[in-house]
């Protein structure tokens, strides 16, 4: 091999030996799982939020299923720290002892200013690398002024941002909710309150489910329930637009910690081409243990080498400059599917899905089984090749069509020509 | 070193778990559960990290995913195909006890370690020399495993060879519908590309060198010599042409050609895994009538009930309960006498009977070699097979040994797993200053 790719990280002048950092939640509950975590290969861990310790309910978890695969989205009605504030900074500085490398990060959600002044000093003595503000929380903790509540309010959130970073001397990350119609505005108030870094996403309104023969939603407690936060696996294309839009927006300068239905290396590795120079990770570690940050090591690693990167820094938004807006894309780009007639099993479900649900330009042949594309009229969507079982069986080859790129923008500025529509009859 | 000629009987067969594609391979990992404290890691005598070597197929890792299983196994490769799974770790995937098709940890394992070969990729080098020279005895998968071992701890080793070919019964031995020889071969030059383990072949030790020579010339030894040549039926005329031992006979076809012209029936002699196999291979190979002959009933053969029921499915017979008594030439063929047996394999009087057959194969067993060594002060063997410690010591200082030589025949992975236990406590033993060389003696 001929580099050896150093992981390193630093986000937000907080340093950690890879970018994986557990996400503030019950895999940070306490000192002991975290060190395990470490030991696993963890590169750092956002301690689970601590604020005025709470009560939690019982049944706080519900799941989404899909097609027999459990768990795909995740959604929790738990709210931040049960435990003592003084155990938890205890074992804070146990693990920074223990730990020196490791960033330790200290998630926090108070309300009043003397509150966040003493909150952070004593995150501090404790040997807090770093401090994430919970402005993000959706559930139970919006109702008492905290969390979402202040997240949806760029104004609050700058105010309390300012006194955080009045009060803390390490680099304080503002976690924001997804909660919001733009995230863009979020970001930047908490780049105005003085914030070194974002961190997002938390999790997503939701109701998970609804018990269809007691007619109560999930997860029931008792005979009620209440909305709460989705996360896991299905909330990564959210994440990473949330993520992309703040990197590619030209007056947010703040490194990100991209957070949201991590897996494995290669979510990761999404999210830091999209501009996150670290990654966190909550649902898959509950579903799956710490023991997943091995493969996340060695795919990274792997791919650093593939691609000739050396350092993290090198493909941390890499792919920003490439997320555009619509009215640059090339219109005259055009591509067509095909399907290969050798690994083609018969199922057809290509040709139900352009009949129903796209152009009707894929027709099952008189003998065989293997479709036939209509070429003249297939707009290049891809609807078969999503829906196709079989790997690399379709595949979307681009055409040549004599028209030079023309964007939207092009066309209605200078009259650039488009090429034909295709299946708009 | 040769490697086996193109030329061979064996590759008319065809896999019998043929390779997964990409996709099948996705299909399979992404059912693994990724038990925690898996079943399937208990029952591999390596104890390969199977679920994190699934997920890592899954996740397009599969350079991680075959330095998962070689870093447990560095037989990783041939075990995929050679392993019986069904009683190992496939048999104890906990989709069993759902009655849900269990994981095909065989064929994923062959799909990472295939990709691993193809690519090149190399996982290990060997450590900082440590001055120490091990000597190896017999080139099959016990000593290879100790090898490379312990070349990752620094010792030089030597394998002796008394054969031409390497990989010992890996090589010679196992069904082609498994692995083929050129295909074990492959593996074995995959794994001396360490560097630093030579290889000495056409060398039989007790033979051609002597146990005094090595004690001279190295600082321990491990015995990885296997078993013996097949044990034979004492019966009258059992010397016949047309008559073969079941080992000698699959080494032939493996490493070369065998003439099979006019075999209309062909008997085996045996109820084991050797005897399953040969009758799978006689039919394989063109012979039309292929009949097993056992002392007991089906349910006691020791055979594996998964191998027998796919000879089953190519209509192979089974005559139970029947011991040959005896052999005679018959026109071009032989007629193999031969009594019927009660449950307590007593003959039952009156039962003689006589069997035609062209080809007889005798897997009855195989001799051990434990015999070799047992002069040497401090070694001992019951039955031929030599007496070990869970670390694979002999009791004669600087003397280890495992696999087949020390179990007494089991499987490859086994003799991997042994073999590696043994380097670990052959390093322990020089940490601790200890060589078989006298120190004036020492090159
Ligand atoms: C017909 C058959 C089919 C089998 N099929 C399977 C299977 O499908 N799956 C499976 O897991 N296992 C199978 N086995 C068992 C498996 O092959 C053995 O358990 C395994 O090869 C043992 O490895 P080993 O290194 O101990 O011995 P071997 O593989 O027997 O290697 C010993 C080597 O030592 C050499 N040698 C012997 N004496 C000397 C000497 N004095 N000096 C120098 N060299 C010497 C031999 O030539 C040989 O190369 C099969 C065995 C047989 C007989
Ligand atoms: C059970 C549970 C508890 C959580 N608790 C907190 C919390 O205390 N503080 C916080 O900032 N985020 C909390 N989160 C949100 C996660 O840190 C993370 O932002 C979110 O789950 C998205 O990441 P994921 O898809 O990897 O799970 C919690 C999430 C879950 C599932
Ligand atoms: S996961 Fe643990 S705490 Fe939660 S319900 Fe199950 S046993 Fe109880």
């Amino acid at each position: 091999m001929a580099i050896k790719p150093d992981l390193t990280t630093d986000c937000a002048g907080i340093r950690s030996p890879n970018p994986f950092w557990l996400a503030s939640a019950p895999p940070t509950n306490s000192g002991e799982q975290i060190m395990r975590a470490f030991d696993a290969g963890w590169g750092g861990a956002v301690w689970k939020t601590l604020g005025t310790p709470i009560q939690n309910v019982s049944s706080r978890f519900g799941a989404t299923n899909y097609r027999g695969t459990a768990a795909i989205g995740f959604n929790n009605i738990e709210l931040i720290t049960d435990r003592p504030l003084d155990v938890n900074f205890r074992e804070i500085a146990e693990v920074k002892k223990r730990y020196p490398d490791h960033a330790v990060i200290v998630s926090l959600m108070v309300e009043t200013r003397e509150e966040w002044k003493e909150i952070i000093k004593r995150s501090e003595d404790a040997g807090a690398d770093g401090l994430e503000l919970n402005f993000g929380c959706p559930h139970g903790m919006c109702e008492r002024g905290m969390g979402s509540a202040v997240g949806q309010e760029p104004k609050v959130n700058e105010r309390i941002t300012g006194w955080a970073k009045e009060f803390a001397t390490v680099p304080v990350l503002v976690k924001l909710t997804p909660n919001v119609g733009d995230i863009v505005p979020h970001g930047i108030a908490a780049q105005a309150g003085g914030a070194d870094g974002v961190s997002l996403i938390n999790t997503i309104k939701s109701i998970i489910g609804v018990d269809i023969d007691r007619f109560v939603p999930e997860p029931r407690v008792g005979g009620l329930s209440t909305n709460g936060g989705y996360c896991g696996a299905a909330v990564k294309p959210i994440a990473l637009h949330m993520v992309g839009a703040l990197a590619r927006d030209f007056t947010f300068e703040l490194p990100i910690s991209g957070i949201g239905g991590v897996r494995d290396w290669r979510d990761a590795v999404e999210f830091m081409l999209l501009g996150a120079a670290s990654v966190q990770v909550c649902t898959e570690v509950m579903l799956r243990g710490y023991r997943i940050v091995e493969d996340m090591i060695e795919g990274l690693t792997d791919y650093m080498a593939t691609h000739g990167f050396a350092t993290i820094d090198q493909l941390v938004g890499k792919a920003v400059p490439n997320f555009s807006e619509w009215g640059e894309l090339d219109l005259n780009y055009e591509t067509i599917a095909k399907i290969d007639a050798e690994s083609c099993i018969g199922c057809q479900l290509c040709v139900t899905a352009c009949h129903d649900g796209a152009h009707q330009c894929i027709h099952p042949t008189g003998d065989g089984r293997v479709p036939v594309i209509d070429e003249s009229e297939c707009v290049g969507c891809n609807l078969c090749q999503i829906v196709c079982p079989v790997p690399d069986c379709i595949s979307m080859v681009q055409v040549d069509n004599g028209f030079a790129p023309a964007t939207w923008n092009q066309h209605i500025g200078d009259g650039a020509p488009l090429r034909p529509k295709k299946g708009a009859h | 070193m040769s490697r086996p000629p193109s030329a061979r009987s064996e590759v008319v067969f065809d896999d019998f778990k043929p390779a997964y594609t990409a996709g099948q391979a996705l299909a399979e990992a992404n059912r693994c559960l990724y038990c925690s404290d898996a079943p399937c890691i208990q029952a591999c005598p390596t104890g390969i990290d199977i679920p994190e070597f699934i997920r890592k197929i899954a996740t397009d890792n599969v350079k991680g995913s075959a330095r998962t299983i070689f870093e447990a196994n560095v037989l990783g490769m041939s075990c995929a195909r050679v392993c019986p799974v069904e009683v190992l770790c496939v048999g104890d995937c906990v989709y069993n006890h759902m009655g849900i098709p269990p994981i095909q940890i065989g064929k994923l394992q062959r799909y990472a370690t295939d990709i691993a070969y193809d690519k090149g990729w190399s996982y290990f080098s060997a450590g900082e020399d440590t001055g120490k020279r091990v000597a190896l005895i017999g080139a099959g998968p016990a000593s290879l495993a100790c090898a490379h071992a312990l070349r990752r701890m620094g010792h030089a080793c030597t394998i002796f060879e008394k054969r031409d070919v390497v990989g010992g019964l890996n090589t010679t031995g196992v069904a082609p519908y498994k692995m083929k020889a050129d295909r074990s071969q492959d593996e074995v030059d995959w794994i001396l590309s360490i560097g630093g383990i030579e290889v000495t072949t056409g060398v039989e030790v007790g033979r051609d060198v002597s146990f005094a020579d090595l004690e001279r010339d190295f600082d321990a030894i491990f015995i990885g010599f296997g078993l013996g040549p097949d044990g034979w039926l004492a019966a009258e005329g059992n010397k016949l042409a047309g008559i073969h031992g079941a080992v000698e006979f699959i080494e032939r076809f493996k490493l070369g050609e065998v003439d099979l012209d006019g075999v209309e029936r062909a008997l085996v002699i045996g109820g084991g895994n050797t005897a399953v196999d040969a009758v799978r291979e006689l039919k394989g190979l063109g012979v039309a009538n292929v009949a097993m002959v056992y002392r007991g009933t089906e349910a006691r053969m020791s055979g594996y009930a998964h191998e027998w029921a796919a000879a089953k499915l190519e209509n192979i017979d089974a005559i139970w309960q029947t011991q040959p008594t005896g052999f005679a030439r018959s026109g071009d063929g032989l007629e193999v006498t031969a009594v019927k047996l009660d449950a307590d394999k007593t003959p039952i009087a009156g039962s003689e009977h006589g069997l035609p057959a062209d080809l007889v194969l005798l897997a009855i067993g195989q001799g051990k070699l434990g015999d070799l060594v047992v002069d040497l002060d401090g070694i001992t063997a019951e039955w031929g097979r030599l007496i070990v410690d869970g670390d694979g010591f002999t009791g004669r200082p600087g003397y280890y040994a495992g696999g087949d030589a020390a179990n007494g025949g089991k499987e490859v992975v086994n003799a991997a797993a042994e073999g590696k236990a043994a380097a670990r406590a052959i390093d322990a033993w020089f940490a601790a200053d200890n060589s078989l060389r006298s120190p004036e003696g020492g090159a």
